[in-house]
């Protein structure tokens, strides 16, 4: 059995899997089901300045479904905690006490002055918790306070608040980002640079899940008015996963641990975010629409997984598919496929015919029977039909082999490998070696 | 009409084998891997889900059908034998649509349950294709315990108390391990012998010695087991069968249902089991409509299955019924039988119709019959028992008799339907409280 125990920072947890800061981290009772469940920790939900913050009291979250009612995106407007400082440190003392195998990490949110931060952190310390993650992502009313993803777009404060964090307390420090800016990796550079242990991402994308057509107003809709929130689910994973994967494989930041957030749902997910270079995962949204149970299967999933690997420690997966993250002008032009229909699997639909006919390459034939084939003539292999195609691996893409001739373009395809930095077509190319 | 279709007597060969191969195929042919992701993305993942409720075994059914989902077969089999290691057996044979399909709360929402069932066989199978037995044995105890029966009860009970180091002997009267799955269950439930190479996979596990041919009282007495061993199991299930009672009872025929289906498991060749071309079956549950349905299947031209009481109260399930409808069983309610008729050989069985009371109406009505099945219910051979409960050994807690050291579960013992999961359930439950006791 692979040993899925993780050191993220200094802080060893069980699993990798850790419960996000948000709503299920709020309180004692849910952190504590949630490691009966078996989560390895969790990033308390953020703790602010008294007196606390106040929510609305109409709905807070909007959805976005997929077929059956699948819950695909979430949508939230909820502010940090709402409770007392003093309530949530008592309690977060108490749940480390108990559960000293789990990472108990503390998300913090106060103004951008020396002092807020210098006055919180010696409490927060105090409660034995395993570190801080600085909340700069909400992007939904904090933000208006000039906290949360205000201060995660300017990255001077980005770097200013992590280094009085770091100043003033011994414990590790996760700076959390949001991803409602350009380049992901300029907030995260300016973390490096304060002296953060590491950087969490993503937060919530801004965002309105809906539009009340009835009363013209966004959703969720507070007495006929809305306000944008922050999504996330397994809506914003692909966002979430190049965020991850920009950081990972910046030189500048070689070495950064991160912590891997945005739509984390199944052990697969988790795997992915790992593999790009996550040293562990949050999970949120997977939790609040499937329960703390959900774990489980993470858990067995990625142990699986790792067996079939033959890995036995989470640190051989770690950035493990980091090297192959290219970019574009560095990919192969001399890699050709073709797209090939497995008639036996084909049931016929024509979806693959209509994409590829109406906006694509012309590149499928119909017979008067309903057979559908590729014609290799004109097949670019842009991948949309197996895309669109309804049945797995009904519609693969098949490499051509150095020799053969491409019959689209009539050359003969090479072995060796060839990029646009080197094309003839390329006004700034540069001679190839030779 | 094939002429032999229409041959009076129990005669075999009525159908040829290409049709009697069709006939018997697996009554639901496995899920493809596009199917099983197709049900179990139906599954709402419910907390406190009614299915597992509804199991008599506790299986964590939303989990395993998520693993499923997830791509990973072989978790979701994990998670399922760990609660019950005949998992891949009662994913066949349980009446899910009296269990956790009927409380699947898309059954409720659409009428439509997840096909549990079948997931969970998609996840065993898929485990078992691969040779692979999920579960190591603790190191040695040094204790031996005897295991009487090596049906679901037994094996169940065996496999746990192997499982934690402890050294068992399972007895079994019949020449072969399986008890009800290897005897007593239609073929087309559990084809291509799934039964025995259950019983092999679930052997792997080591610790376990197989004694067949033992029968309890002929061969071995509960004395001398326990004299021999730290503790007994009996899963002696039930070996006795309810004769009807009336007049003709013991004429050429006549059968158990339970031998015919027997017989019909064992049978090399399908042809050569003779059958009735006139069947008829007394009973209302699940073995009646296993007689009835494969008497259909070799050929026979009539069967009918007639049961006492109203529709409203047979024990086969609406499934059940509807399957032997579909093969062509007819069904009569509310009659009993009071004769039968024949010189020498049965040739009609006279029933009387009943109110909802069993009272006679004073209407008698005949069915013409070369052959009749009984199946109305089978009982426990108690010589040499510990104490009963009515028919079936007493037993407290997990499986306790009142024989100290003695434990007993499945068919034989009082308590829980007679039903493949619940014998498993109570052996499992009985073998943990074994390992307590003895290791307490």
């Amino acid at each position: 059995m692979a040993d899925l125990t993780t050191d993220f920072v200094g802080i060893k947890s069980p699993n990798p899997f850790w419960l996000a800061s948000a709503p299920p981290t709020d309180k004692e009772y849910n952190v504590r089901r949630a490691f009966e469940a078996g989560w390895g920790g969790v990033v308390w939900k953020t703790l602010g300045e008294d007196p606390p913050i106040v929510n609305v009291n109409g709905p807070r979250y909007g959805a976005i479904w997929g077929a059956d009612r699948r819950l695909l995106g979430l949508n939230n407007i909820e502010l940090i905690t709402d409770r007392p400082l003093e309530v949530n440190l008592r309690e977060i003392k108490a749940v480390k006490r108990d559960y000293p195998d789990r990472a108990v990490v503390v998300s913090l949110m106060v103004p951008c002055e020396e002092e807020a931060w210098k006055k919180i952190l010696p409490l927060v310390e105090e409660t034995g918790a395993d570190g801080v993650e600085l909340n700069f992502g909400c992007p939904h009313g904090m933000s208006e306070r000039g906290m949360g993803s205000a201060v995660g777009q300017v990255p001077e404060y980005i770097e200013m608040v992590t280094r009085w964090v770091k100043q003033y307390t011994r414990m590790p420090c996760i700076v959390k980002l949001t991803p409602n800016i350009t380049d992901v990796r300029k907030p995260a550079a300016a973390a490096h640079a304060g002296g953060a242990d590491a950087v969490s991402l993503i937060n919530t994308i801004n965002s309105i899940t809906g539009v009340d057509l009835d009363i013209f107003a966004p959703e969720p809709t507070i007495d006929g008015k809305g306000a944008h929130g922050g999504y996330c689910g397994p809506a914003v994973k692909p966002i979430a996963l190049n965020m991850v994967a920009e950081i990972a494989r910046s030189p500048e930041m070689k070495g950064l641990p991160i912590s891997g957030i945005g739509g984390v749902t199944t052990w697969k997910d988790a795997a992915e975010f790992m593999v790009l270079g996550a040293g562990n995962v949050q999970v949120c949204t997977a939790a609040m629409t499937y329960g703390f149970k959900v774990v489980q299967e993470m858990i067995s999933g990625l142990s699986q997984f790792m067996d079939e690997k033959g890995l036995t420690d989470t640190s051989e997966l770690i950035g493990r598919a980091v090297p192959n993250i290219s970019d574009w002008q560095h990919l192969n032009l001399n890699y050709v496929t073709k797209a090939e229909i497995d008639q036996d699997l084909c049931i016929s639909c024509g979806r693959c015919y209509a994409a590829c006919e109406d906006t694509s390459h012309q590149a499928i034939a119909m017979s008067d029977d309903r057979v559908f084939t590729v014609k290799d003539e004109e097949c670019v292999a842009c991948n949309l039909c197996v895309n669109v195609c309804p049945v797995e691996d009904c519609i693969t893409m098949v490499e051509m082999q150095p020799g053969q001739t491409d019959p689209r373009t009539g050359q003969k395809v090479v072995k060796d490998y060839a990029n646009w930095t080197t094309h003839p077509n390329n006004p700034g190319a540069v001679k190839a070696a030779e | 009409m094939d002429p032999k279709m229409l041959t009076e007597g129990i005669v075999a060969g009525r159908r040829e084998a290409g049709q009697l191969a069709d006939a018997f195929e697996d009554l639901h042919p496995p899920l493809s891997e596009h199917e099983a992701l197709v049900a179990a993305d139906r599954c709402y993942f419910c907390h406190d889900a009614p299915c597992t409720v509804a199991c008599p075994t506790d299986i964590d059914i939303p989990l395993f059908i998520r693993q499923i989902a997830t791509g990973t077969p072989e978790a979701a089999a994990r998670t399922i034998l760990s609660q019950n290691i005949l998992g891949g057996m009662c994913a066949r044979v349980c009446p899910t649509e009296t269990l956790c399909e009927e409380v699947c709360v898309r059954e409720t929402a659409e009428g439509k349950p997840v096909v549990i069932g079948q997931l969970q066989r998609f996840a065993t199978d898929t485990l078992m294709a691969a040779d692979e037995h999920p579960f190591e044995r603790a190191p040695s105890t040094g204790k031996r315990i005897a295991v009487v029966g090596a049906g679901p009860a037994g094996l169940a009970c065996a496999h746990r108390l192997a499982m934690k180091g402890h050294d068992v002997v399972v007895y079994d009267a019949r020449p072969k391990a399986g008890g009800l799955n290897e005897y007593g269950i239609a073929a087309y439930k559990t084809v291509d012998g799934f039964a025995q190479a259950e019983v092999n996979w679930l052997m792997k596990i080591g610790g376990i010695t197989l004694q067949n041919g033992k029968a309890l009282g002929a061969d071995l007495s509960l004395d001398d087991l326990k004299a021999e061993h730290d503790a007994v199991f009996l899963g002696v299930g039930l070996g006795g069968v309810n004769a009807l009672g009336v007049p003709g009872d013991d004429k050429d025929g006549v059968r158990d249902a339970v031998d015919f289906i027997a017989e019909l498991r064992q049978v090399s060749d399908l042809a050569a089991l003779p059958v009735g071309r006139d069947v008829v079956v007394i009973g209302g549950g699940m073995t009646a409509v296993d007689a009835a349905v494969q008497a259909k299947l070799l050929g026979a031209l009539n069967v009918i299955m007639v049961y006492r009481r109203g529709k409203d109260r047979l024990s086969a399930s609406d499934f059940e019924q509807d399957l032997a409808a579909s093969r062509g069983v007819r069904i009569i309610t509310n009659a009993q039988p009071v004769a039968v008729h024949g010189n020498g050989a049965v040739r009609e069985v006279e029933f009387a119709f009943t109110d909802d009371d069993l009272k006679p109406t004073g209407q008698n009505f005949r069915l013409p019959a070369d052959q009749l099945f009984r199946a109305i219910g089978q009982t426990l051979i108690a010589d040499g028992l510990p104490d009963l409960d009515g028919r079936k050994i007493a037993v407290t807690g997990a499986g306790r008799t009142s024989v100290s050291g003695v434990w007993a579960g499945g068919d034989c013992a009082a308590g829980g339907d007679d039903l493949t999961v619940t014998a498993v359930a109570e052996g499992r439950d009985a073998a943990e409280d074994i390992h307590a006791r003895l290791m307490g």
